[in-house]
């Protein structure tokens, strides 16, 4: 078969997925993924990702474990267009990702990226405006989600007033305000309490039902992934790959009370089965 | 009022008062040494007589000369270093040892290269203070935190956007503190240089008096100079004080 035939025979294929039904529409696709840092100095390449495949259906709530160090951050910024992969495919919506972030893509990073200078109302418009959104636009939505994280009475404040959970949620606000298609969550809960933490974890599921994004979460809390999720990817120790997706079928409508489900415990207990091996090699290779 | 502030005013008016009590008193010279509040009375009569206003408005005018431009090209020089890696290998030994090296040497130098007029005095306020500035230029932008520039790469905004709205503001308490620094140097350098050669100034009019053995005037003029840089300082720390309400995170 000539080049230009396969190429025609591969695109004969595109008809077919997008004939597939609503729920099965792919927001992302990354395809044997790696991502392998040079070695400078005498130090040998470091082998970070994969390789990694991973289909994220459109609208999905998909969460990704791992041992620590396992490169689920890399991945993430991989698939953001932050971190240029060094092999596979990586296409959000069908286009190909290269070093830029694609359209449509919002961040929350796991530190405080509140930025100290502005108030809140400023700091959550701040992306909207950016990409160019016009003004009153920006207003509404930003009053909409700052209700909607509880800050409306703190438009005015600047972040230095305000505690670590409540600065999150300026960031949750600032990405909702970009209406996303993907959003990308890179444990943003991870440095808040527990508590503060199931509550976060309940106000993001709302987020996700309100805005109808997809969205991928990466985090080492497997109580956080099976509470959130509809798949759970767990990746092994480092270099990450997949070893298992784990399908929660949670209803929709959901939030934190599944705690006290059967099933809870269930998944949880196959999410620790499937780590404990690699989070022990984790453990190895950093003594 | 915060009791620390009592205290430290307390403290001040003592020491006044200890020293007008000594000198009235003649414990110490009052000739050599003369009472606080002769000096206050003289510092008055020569800022009112106009004598000195000349030299007064020429000190401040060079001193600014050198802060503005050791402010514009140590600023320049920060991101300089900031953006230059290689460059920075290379300098870094040089800056963090540029303190130890007693720069006014070089006063005779720029004196033989300019001649006798402001333009040493302006070169030596520069050279004290541009290193402060680049230093702490540099500090600043290193201070960034990295996660505020991958959010304005998930913003997708180009260099210089993310220069103007992220590296700027983020790293302005650093810039600001080296331009209070660059205050602080230049008008050390350049009052020093007016009193060692210099045909007119501030630090020239105080050597003058000093020499002719007129403590009346040689007391006044360092009072005078003492209210000003003082005032000066004091401006500073307010706009410090209200730039850091905002920006600093822990503190409320």
């Amino acid at each position: 078969m000539s080049a230009f035939a396969r190429k025609n025979a591969r695109m004969s294929v595109v008809p077919d997925q997008s004939s597939r039904t609503e729920g099965e529409r792919i927001e992302a696709r990354l395809t044997d993924v790696t991502r392998i840092y040079p070695g400078s100095g005498g130090k040998p390449p470091f082998h970070a990702l994969g390789p990694v495949s991973l289909e994220l259906r459109a609208g999905e709530f998909f969460s990704v474990v791992g041992p620590s160090g396992c490169g689920k951050s890399t991945l993430l910024d991989v698939l953001a267009g932050l971190n240029p992969a060094s092999g596979g495919k990586v296409e959000c919506e069908g286009r190909e990702v290269g070093r830029q972030v694609p359209d449509g893509v919002a961040v929350v990073f796991q530190e405080d990226a509140s930025f100290p200078w502005l108030n809140v109302f400023d700091n959550a418009a701040f992306a909207a405006r950016r990409a160019g959104v016009p003004d009153s636009e920006v207003r509404e939505r930003v009053e909409h989600a700052l209700s909607f994280m509880g800050l409306k009475a703190f438009a005015n404040a600047y972040p230095a007033q305000l505690s670590g959970g409540m600065r999150q949620r300026v960031c949750i606000a600032r990405a909702m305000v970009v209406r996303p298609r993907l959003l990308l969550l890179d444990e943003p809960f991870g440095a808040l309490d527990q508590q503060t933490r199931l509550l976060m974890g309940d106000e993001t599921l709302k987020l996700w039902r309100d805005t109808g994004a997809t969205v991928m979460l990466i985090t080492h809390s497997i109580d956080e992934a099976v509470l959130l999720s509809d798949r759970i990817g767990v990746m092994s120790a480092c270099p990450g790959r997949f070893i298992a997706t784990i399908e929660t079928n949670w209803p929709r409508m959901r939030d934190s009370q599944i705690a006290t489900d059967t099933r809870f415990g269930e998944l949880t207990a196959q999410v620790w089965g499937l780590l404990r091996a690699e989070a022990l090699k984790a453990l190895g290779s950093q003594t | 009022m915060s009791v620390a502030a009592r205290w430290r005013i307390g403290i001040v008016v003592a020491f006044v008062a200890l020293l007008e009590l000594v000198t009235r008193m003649a414990w110490i010279n009052p000739v050599s040494f003369i009472p606080p509040s002769a000096m206050a009375a003289s510092a008055w009569n020569l800022l009112v007589s106009g004598q000195y206003t000349t030299d007064i408005l020429q000190t401040l005018g060079t001193a600014l000369l050198a802060v503005l431009l050791a402010a514009v090209f140590g600023f320049i020089g920060g991101v300089m270093l900031f953006r230059l890696p290689r460059l920075r290998r290379v300098l870094d030994p040089l800056l963090l040892s540029y303190y130890a090296v007693p720069v006014f040497v070089l006063y005779p130098i720029l004196i033989v290269l300019f001649g006798l007029n402001r333009w040493p005095l302006v070169g030596i306020g520069f050279i004290f203070a541009v290193v402060a500035m680049a230093v702490n230029t540099l500090n600043g932008l290193e201070r960034v935190p990295r996660v505020m520039l991958r959010t304005a790469r998930v913003c997708r905004m180009s260099t210089f956007e993310e220069i103007r709205l992220i590296t700027l503001p983020a790293s302005l308490p650093y810039v600001f503190t080296g331009i209070k620094l660059t205050v602080v140097y230049a008008f050390i350098a350049v009052v020093a240089g007016e009193f060692v050669l210099s045909g007119s100034g501030f630090g020239y009019q105080i050597a003058f008096a000093y020499n002719a053995f007129d403590n009346p005037t040689m007391y006044g003029l360092m009072l005078l100079m003492l209210v000003f840089v003082g005032t000066l300082n004091g401006l500073l720390r307010a706009a410090e004080t209200r730039l850091y309400r905002r920006i600093r995170r822990e503190a409320v």
